[in-house]
């Protein structure tokens, strides 16, 4: 399953990330993973949310550029060299990843790493290909 | 401090009254009876060249625009027998259609004339040494300084503009007096300078002409203690000759016109009314002597007032205060003219809609015009990909490069982060005070 993630275009200015969680956080808003990518002028933040058509509605109501993003939600096995055999998946499959990060979800003993891929479709058939569980939702 | 045309600048009133009453009926009948352009402007107007019997009379007459100009290139506007040019300039054309200044061989020796009394006036005499930093080429500056430096008999250094280390040892080994380039790049050379390890101080030094861009007094006060000289302002546009239609004596209170060859009046911007000398208003000028390419009351965007106390350099040509503004909203980065309408088309074929953005010009700590475009992030061109972004942001500074010669900051923004004063964003914010 393809999950939804949320995008957000933010200026690099002290307080940006208070308001856009403060705004979440008054809608009840529950966040499950989030990264930020930053650059000199701007940044971009990424969150995995329980209700993301409804934050992403928030957001542009206050005037945050903000949109849904297709991810791809995998369980990894918490121990050492099971992220490395992914990767090398990917690798070897010509998948390329646009990047990823760790989210907050455990499934069992599993680990829920967040990943953005240039073909994503690819990129799940690849994953159940070799048997790892993708998730539905978060 | 020395008069070039003594006979000339300091005349009369009256003296002066006459030969431009002269000059301007001499205009009309050539321009009448050699340019369609303007035989069928001034029959439009119901204006017979006969009916200008007196300066005031010059009110009736047709305002000349810009977009005129452009639209007669290449040589609509030739007012003498292509066999009697001897040369032709154009504008840079970063705005259009470029626009031409065609020259007979008495232009430019009236060129030379009126550049060497704005030499005169900054000091230059024969056995001056004079750095020519403007650029030569298509570009007024060059040729025009070089006229003038010939005429007085000043040892000319045709050294053109850029390479700084070049210009800062020419300086030095060959002793330059006079220097002439934008007062931006002055500033540069004297930051410069610093890391070169040479000291104004030293030098023989002793004045500038600095023009083809604004500048403000605070900047004369930092040129004039930085590069320890007299700085003098210059102004000029390529479609009435170039550099020589008014500058500032060693008295710097407004810039004399050069009125035996170009009359200035001052309008209203928006109902064309000639407004009393002190009142501020738009620039308009009549060239009085030009053969290639005469002009009648063109309209230069620049808002300035005439000056009409005495000067206490016993010259007695009216002057015009330094430039206030302009009646468009042109900018002038680096010696490049450009309209926030050009940015905003490049940015709206890129966004894909009405682009909100913002023009910050600054003079940066090179004291060169450093422009920042800020430009809001609409949901259309926004990626979760930073290298996407990056592409987005390095897309538009290429297409601005290429559309308007300048190398931009580009700042993405959030939407509504730019301020807008009833619903209209205020586009340009010019921080170098001018």
């Amino acid at each position: 399953m393809i999950i939804k993630q949320i995008s957000i275009f933010m200026e690099n200015a002290t307080g940006r990330l208070a308001d856009v969680t403060a705004l979440l956080a008054k809608a009840g808003i529950n966040l499950r993973a989030i990264s930020i990518a930053d650059t000199t002028d701007f940044g971009i933040l990424r969150m995995v949310a329980d209700r993301p058509d409804a934050a992403v509605q928030i957001l542009k109501d206050a005037g945050f550029t903000a949109r849904e993003t297709d991810v791809i939600g995998v369980e990894v096995p918490d121990h050492p060299g099971e992220l490395a055999r992914i990767m090398a998946l990917f690798r070897d499959e010509g998948i390329g990843i646009e990047y990823l990060y760790a989210s907050l979800e455990h499934k069992a003993d599993n680990a829920v790493i967040v990943i953005k891929v240039d073909d994503i479709a690819a990129g799940m058939a690849m994953l159940e290909k070799h048997g790892f569980a993708t998730i539905q939702s978060f | 401090m020395a008069v070039w045309n003594r006979e000339v600048e300091c005349a009369s009133v009256e003296v002066r009254q006459e030969l431009q009453l002269a000059r301007l009926q001499e205009t009309l009948e050539r321009v009448y009876a050699r340019v369609p352009f303007y035989r069928e402007k001034l029959d439009r107007a119901g204006v017979n060249p006969d009916a200008v019997t007196s300066l005031k009379d010059i009110a009736k007459l047709p305002l000349t625009t810009k977009d005129e100009l452009r639209q007669t290139y290449p040589y609509g506007l030739l007012a003498c027998d292509r066999a009697d040019l001897v040369e032709i300039h154009t504008s840079s054309g970063t705005t259009g259609t470029p626009v031409v200044g065609a020259y007979t061989e008495a232009d430019i020796d009236m060129w030379g004339e009126v550049m060497a009394r704005t030499l005169t006036m900054a000091g230059c005499v024969r056995g001056d040494t004079v750095q020519n930093g403007y650029g030569y080429g298509l570009f007024t500056g060059g040729l025009g300084v070089h006229y003038g430096a010939r005429r007085i008999g000043a040892n000319l250094i045709p050294i053109s503009s850029g390479n700084t280390r070049r210009q800062l040892m020419i300086m030095r080994d060959f002793g330059t007096t006079l220097l002439t380039c934008t007062p931006s790049y002055s500033l540069f050379l004297a930051e410069a300078a610093i890391e070169e390890g040479i000291d104004f101080r030293t030098l023989p030094l002793k004045a500038g002409c600095f023009g083809a861009e604004p500048w403000s007094e605070n900047m004369r006060v930092e040129i004039e203690s930085k590069l320890n000289i007299s700085a003098h302002d210059i102004y000029g546009l390529t479609e009435l000759i170039g550099p020589g239609v008014a500058s500032e004596c060693e008295c710097k209170n407004g810039q004399h016109f050069n009125e035996d060859y170009f009359y200035p009046e001052i309008i209203d911007p928006e109902t064309g009314a000639v407004l009393p000398d002190g009142e501020k208003g738009e620039l308009i000028i009549t060239s009085l002597k030009r053969e290639g390419t005469p002009l009648l009351r063109y309209r230069t965007r620049d808002i300035t007032y005439l000056m009409r106390e005495p000067c206490p350099c016993g010259r007695t040509t009216v002057r015009i205060h330094r430039l206030l503004g302009r009646t468009d909203d042109m900018m002038i980065i680096r010696g490049v003219n450009c309209f926030p309408s050009q940015i905003e088309n490049v940015l709206m074929r890129i966004e894909g809609t009405q682009p909100h953005y913002q023009i910050v010009i600054d003079r940066g700590a090179s004291h060169l015009d450093e422009i920042e475009i800020q430009v809001e992030v609409e949901e259309a061109v926004f990626s979760d990909v930073t290298r996407a972004m990056e592409q987005l942001r390095k897309r538009i500074h290429d297409e601005l490069k290429s559309e308007l010669g300048i190398s931009a900051h580009i700042k993405l923004v959030e939407p509504r982060s730019i301020p807008r004063s009833e619903g209209k964003a205020k586009r340009i914010i010019d921080k170098r005070s001018i």
